[in-house]
């Protein structure tokens, strides 16, 4: 009796190991593709003979070379950060004010408002990205990063109000309320105490707000033709293909080397993205 | 006294709420909101790229959409792709919630790389994947030969027939979605009580009855939540199928957001493609609907 349950445990283990470690290699696996052809020759890489998933020649470090040295990764990464940046701060001034307000200061509207708001984070840029091309003509500002630093904001206030929000209600109310108790005002409850308080909260939405800039494609690709100004995202895809010819080693070393430091910073910070998106289907 | 006067103001609620909300709320009117009622305007125009000037035409630019053979592929195309890529994702995403709801050795480290679809920048995962699936190197292709999965003579063409392409769309479309519904489901799961499947396992009920009978009911508004931001990811998606395939074979894996790209922007008639992708919104309309009926049932019980 106990063997047999000593064996169905372990079967249990068994199956566990395999069904998790298979969803993984094929979730990793073009990572894993993207390490091989970073670091393969050229030989190696389009020689058809020659087993694709291991090394056959010595590693070499000319495709990165190639990256960083013949083409324009460095500059697109640079575009990317300004852009990240301007939209970050841009997002933190509007988002966490608003954050605050609905989850306080508002009565009975301020729940309506506050899902109103979620709910403009469901608008696709594919639903706006041709009147928004027409808007970002009229000011002038094709092939400019600015046209970025204008629209991004558009999804990252929604999603970062959203967030902030529910953080904000997590911090008890009675901390500021002894604080005005004391004679404290409520801003200046607001800057000494809440503030230090929410540094976590307010790091999480500047690492979103950040990577939601890093994965944009669409208004991207849309507003900015020139190589020069592009940013990661779109500069790699559309950029080091010229033609049929596509320069796969660097291609895919310039996705390698993006790819990892975002998902790094978003792993860290995974549980309170995922209550952004719960919805409250979750108490 | 004004210095006092001052103080009260920025004290009352009624006051400082507004005020902290409203630069916000502008914000996303003017970004949001205006540039829907611009695209209603352009839709029912004839503008184009070229020109700063343009005319009312009515419904034209619908009619001749809804005529376009391209356009209804692009239609039929559009919800084969969202529901097919949705029923795989919501299953597979259940089935690796329910693993990494257990405690095992290494799990940090896999599930980082489970992750690692959802959280890199999705159009390099998707040229990552348009060489894994190239019509001379593609080691896809190897390792399926290697496994006599296929025979030595068979070397799939993913993005030369439209079968085929439809499949490598929806493939990297489930791929990239899948980590984002498990983490979700794996919130929803973790937040049903451990008592609940102790219970049922002292009842003598099995794994899959418990599953079946007792999980899954509990789990179903947050499956609902996945499923319904899945349904917009995927619906609403252009970049998978322009970076893949930019909607060939002749047009066959044309989307409605990709064919409005095509049309209003690489095609510059900014009216016919304001109309495209218009047809999105009923769609995202239902979608927030049932968003809002889930948020509004989890706060009354």
């Amino acid at each position: 009796m106990t063997v047999s349950r000593a064996a169905r445990r372990a079967a249990g283990r068994l199956v566990l190991y395999a069904t998790v470690i298979a969803f993984a290699a094929l979730l990793a696996f073009p990572f894993y593709w993207m390490v091989l052809a970073t670091f393969k020759t050229d030989g190696d890489l389009y020689n058809l003979k020659n087993n694709p998933l291991v090394f056959n020649a010595a590693p070499t470090l000319a495709n990165l070379q190639l990256l960083f040295e013949k083409t324009l990764y460095l500059r697109w990464l640079w575009n990317t950060l300004l852009v990240g940046a301007a939209v970050v701060a841009i997002t933190l001034v509007l988002a966490a004010p608003a954050g605050y307000a609905l989850a306080r200061l508002t009565g009975k509207w301020g729940e309506p408002l506050g899902i109103g708001i979620f709910l403009t984070y469901l608008i696709p840029p594919t639903l706006l990205f041709i009147p928004m091309s027409r808007i970002v003509a009229v000011l002038d500002l094709q092939d400019s990063l600015w046209s970025l630093i204008l629209v991004y904001p558009s999804f990252t206030v929604p999603f970062c109000v959203w967030l902030l929000m529910g953080f904000f209600k997590s911090i008890p109310r009675d901390i500021e309320e002894a604080a005005r108790v004391d004679g404290c005002s409520r801003a200046r409850a607001i800057v000494q105490i809440v503030m230090p308080l929410s540094l976590a909260g307010i790091l999480s939405a500047v690492i979103f707000a950040f990577t939601l800039t890093i994965q944009e494609f669409v208004y991207a690709l849309t507003f900015i033709t020139s190589s020069g100004a592009q940013t990661v995202s779109v500069g790699v895809p559309t950029n080091l293909v010229r033609g049929d010819v596509f320069f796969w080693g660097s291609l895919m070393a310039a996705c390698l080397i993006t790819s990892i430091p975002v998902a790094a910073l978003y792993n860290i910070f995974l549980d309170r993205f995922v209550a952004g998106f719960t919805v409250g289907a979750i108490k | 006294m004004r210095r006092g006067r001052e103080r009260s103001l920025l004290d009352r609620e009624g006051f400082l709420g507004p005020v902290m909300i409203l630069p916000a709320v502008l914000y996303v009117v003017a970004l949001v909101g205006f540039p829907f009622f611009l695209s209603l305007y352009l839709a029912v125009s004839d503008a184009k790229i070229a020109s700063a000037t343009s005319h009312f035409v009515g419904l034209a630019n619908f009619e001749s959409a809804l005529q376009s053979p391209t356009f209804r592929r692009a239609l039929v195309n559009t919800f084969l792709f969202t529901l097919i890529s949705q029923a795989l994702v919501l299953v597979l995403g259940k089935i690796l919630a329910t693993c990494l709801l257990q405690d095992f050795y290494g799990k940090s480290a896999l599930r980082f790389l489970i992750l690692l679809p959802w959280v890199a920048p999705i159009s390099l995962g998707t040229i990552g994947w348009k060489w894994m699936l190239d019509s001379l190197y593609s080691p896809v292709n190897w390792v399926l030969q290697a496994t006599h999965i296929i025979g030595k003579n068979d070397w799939p063409m993913w993005f030369g027939e439209r079968g085929l392409a439809m499949a490598s769309v929806i493939g990297v479309h489930v791929w990239r979605l899948l980590p984002f519904s498990t983490v979700i489901i794996l919130a929803g799961l973790t937040s049903i009580p451990k008592e609940v499947r102790e219970a049922a396992d002292v009842d003598g009920a099995g794994f899959w009855s418990r599953e079946l009978h007792i999980v899954l009911p509990l789990l179903r508004p947050i499956l609902t939540v996945a499923g319904l931001f899945g349904i917009i990811f995927a619906f609403t998606d252009m970049t998978v199928i322009y970076v893949l395939t930019r909607g060939g074979p002749a047009d066959g894996t044309q989307v409605l957001a990709s064919l409005a790209f095509f049309t209003g922007i690489l095609g510059g008639d900014l009216a016919g493609g304001a109309a495209i992708s218009l047809f999105l919104f009923p769609i995202l309309l239902i979608v927030a609907i049932l968003m809002l009926r889930v948020a509004r049932r989890t706060e009354v019980t």
